[in-house]
């Protein structure tokens, strides 16, 4: 019997297995044991495993995310969770030279078995530099894995995926899904990284959406259903695989392709999906790729600015009327 | 004093001054590329300070890591290999001069962002501690690296949680051309941030094989015990430049300072040592330099006539496939 949990608890439900499976599982970060977690994602965790497992660091992100990729190094295996991505980018220097690349330089005698992992994207009204969506740029770094689950389920069979995984992972949950609610398999499983899901079926256009804009993708399906428009929704899950054959396949069948995410435009994610899909689909495409994304902006402070920088149902669905000409 | 004892130190630094002479030449000819940051004049802070651990506690170096890796004792012909970019170096020539790596004898990597190795460092401390083992953590770099955010966070970290790492300052007065003097606040006495931490740190003759051993032994033997880390501060110099972009004394420094700095140079201060207690003749030290002089030409010639990697190589060793 499937339970009903947040996607906050099925994270913690994740790392709490990991770690009752893996001694060398543990978790470092700002407030995540005495205080649970900024978000409440290891609420229970310091009494269950202890202050050793359960590290509370100083406001320093290269520093504990440095000293994580250390551990890894010697065997151990670090959840590092950053109050947000948007601290991440502090420790930028530390992911993207050493975790990535350490393997590589050392030849293959050195491996980084780790997960960085918070949350990105925007929640309501945090401002510039609290609200972004950065995937892309960890995407861009070979040596690394991105996820971003949408749901409960997929949150928790993947986070166990990437705390076994050998590699570091970067594994980025949206804000504002925390609270969200979904069904989660009873005990034990595991999803793989790099296998996308269809999400919803459907044969007129397919729209492909991860995270938070999974949610506003399936919105806007339900309604243009109601219009005789039905849409096949892909969430990749994992970007970094990214399993473009789920994707490929899709569009075969409905020659129609729009790529959601709340990332700016220039250089973002779907442009990459979209060059992919363009080279391996082109002849199956009935019309051109349409791309629904974050403004080039920084996130403005003011609701309705704020509003207007991030793609919503509306924009999802004339952006589906656009593929198909129904605008 | 024992003969067998310094004249061992007295080779390693040999091995090290003669490897890097060599690379040098081949980096004249060609057959190295990229950067190449040598350690002539600093021989004496690898080869005391490694001397002075066991063969399961970690090293980590910076850029500069040719002596730190060969005092550990790699291979010199996996060494020089990997600075030709062959597929017998240490790490299959992915890495280069400024990222040698070799597992095997816990020397995990040169890292070659200013300062950015030192969390790794805590990070190695900290699996010690986690898995209840007494290994300690040596960590090379040079004082142009102590500003650095990495370096303070680092700090913080290993000293709050009591991490057994030993900083390593290798301070050669010149952040590449910069003197320390237009760098650090606290240039008089670089030590002095690491205590601000609450690190215990102490000041040492980086030009003194037997000093740099000396103290090592007992600061090894402090943090080993579980006493926090420990921030050693080596006075060093280089002879040659920052990188083989800059090779002679550079525009940054006069002639008479490298000439005067070379004065103390290591290998030079241990053989006095050594003549001075007739603990060695000449002939011994010409044994040693026959002996060294066939082990890097020996190095040379294995670099040589070792095949470059195959293609495929460029796609292998960017993840752990499963």
């Amino acid at each position: 019997m499937p339970t009903e949990l947040s996607y906050r608890e099925a994270l913690n439900q994740a790392m709490r297995e990991e770690m009752r499976r893996d001694p060398r599982v543990f978790l470092i970060g700002e407030e995540v044991g005495y205080y649970q977690g900024a978000f409440k994602v290891s609420k229970g965790f310091v009494e269950e495993f202890g202050p050793q497992r359960v590290l509370d660091t100083p406001i320093t992100e290269a520093g504990f995310t440095g000293l994580a990729i250390g551990a890894a190094m010697a065997g151990l295996r670090p959840i590092v969770e950053l109050m947000t991505f948007n601290f991440g980018i502090l420790a930028l220097d530390q992911i993207v030279n050493n975790a990535a690349k350490i393997r590589y330089m050392s030849g293959g005698q050195l491996s980084v078995p780790m997960v960085i992992r918070g949350p990105g994207s925007a929640a309501h009204q945090l401002a510039a530099q609290h609200s972004q969506s950065l995937e892309a740029w960890f995407c861009h770094v070979p040596g690394l894995k991105v996820i971003a689950p949408a749901t409960p389920h997929d949150a928790k069979g993947l986070l166990k995926s990437a705390i076994r995984d050998p590699n570091p992972v970067i594994f980025i949950e949206a804000q504002l899904l925390y609270g969200t609610k979904g069904e989660v398999g009873d005990g034990e499983y595991t999803i793989p990284i790099g296998r996308a899901e269809v999400k919803r079926r459907g044969q007129d256009v397919t729209i492909v959406a991860y995270s938070k804009m999974l949610l506003v993708a399936l919105e806007a399906a339900e309604e243009l259903s109601k219009e005789g428009l039905q849409a096949e929704v892909i969430d990749p899950r994992t970007l970094k695989p990214l399993d473009l054959t789920a994707i490929v396949e899709s569009v075969k069948k409905t020659g129609r392709l729009v790529i959601v995410e709340e990332g700016w435009r220039f250089c973002g994610l779907g442009a990459q999906i979209a060059d992919s899909v363009y080279a391996a689909a082109f002849d199956y495409l009935d019309a051109p790729i349409v791309r629904v994304t974050g403004e080039d902006v920084p996130m403005p402070y003011s609701r309705p600015l704020e509003d207007a920088a991030i793609p919503d149902k509306a924009r999802v669905m004339g952006a589906v009327k656009r593929v198909t000409y129904r605008g | 004093m024992d003969r067998a004892d310094l004249l061992s130190l007295y080779r390693q630094m040999l091995v090290i001054r003669r490897f890097e002479e060599k690379s040098a030449e081949m980096y004249a000819l060609a057959k190295i590329a990229g950067f190449l940051h040598l350690y002539i004049g600093e021989e004496a802070i690898a080869v005391g300070a490694i001397a002075a651990i066991r063969p399961d506690d970690y090293v980590i170096s910076a850029y500069r890591d040719h002596g730190h890796c060969l005092a550990r004792g790699s291979d010199p012909r996996k060494v020089m290999a990997e600075l030709f970019g062959k597929a017998t170096g240490l790490c299959k020539g992915k890495g280069g001069s400024m990222h040698l790596v070799d597992v095997e004898r816990r020397f995990m990597g040169g890292y070659a962002i200013v300062g950015g190795h030192i969390p790794l460092a805590t990070g190695l401390a900290f699996a010690a501690n986690y898995q209840k083992l007494d290994q300690v953590v040596l960590c090379f770099f040079g004082e142009g690296a102590v500003p650095s955010g990495h370096a303070h966070e680092a700090f913080n970290l290993a000293a709050l949680w009591k991490l057994p790492v030993i900083f390593i300052c290798e301070n050669n007065r010149y952040g590449m051309g910069t003197p320390m003097q237009r760098a650090i606040a606290l240039y008089s006495d670089v030590a002095e941030t690491a205590r601000s931490y609450g690190i215990m740190a102490e000041r040492v003759d980086g030009m003194d094989v037997l000093a740099v051993r000396a103290l090592m032994q007992k600061v090894v033997e402090q943090v080993r015990a579980g006493q926090g880390p420990f921030f050693v501060e080596a006075m060093t110099y280089r002879f040659m430049g920052h990188s083989m972009a800059d090779p002679a004394h550079g525009h940054y420094r006069t002639k008479e300072e490298v000439e005067e700095y070379r004065k103390r140079d290591p290998l030079l201060l241990l053989k006095e040592t050594i003549v001075t207690n007739r603990l060695g003749t000449e002939a011994d030290f010409k044994a040693l330099e026959r002996e060294v002089y066939d082990i890097v030409d020996a190095a040379v010639r294995f670099a040589e006539e070792s095949p470059f990697p195959e293609p495929r190589e460029l796609y292998t060793d960017v993840m752990v496939e499963e």
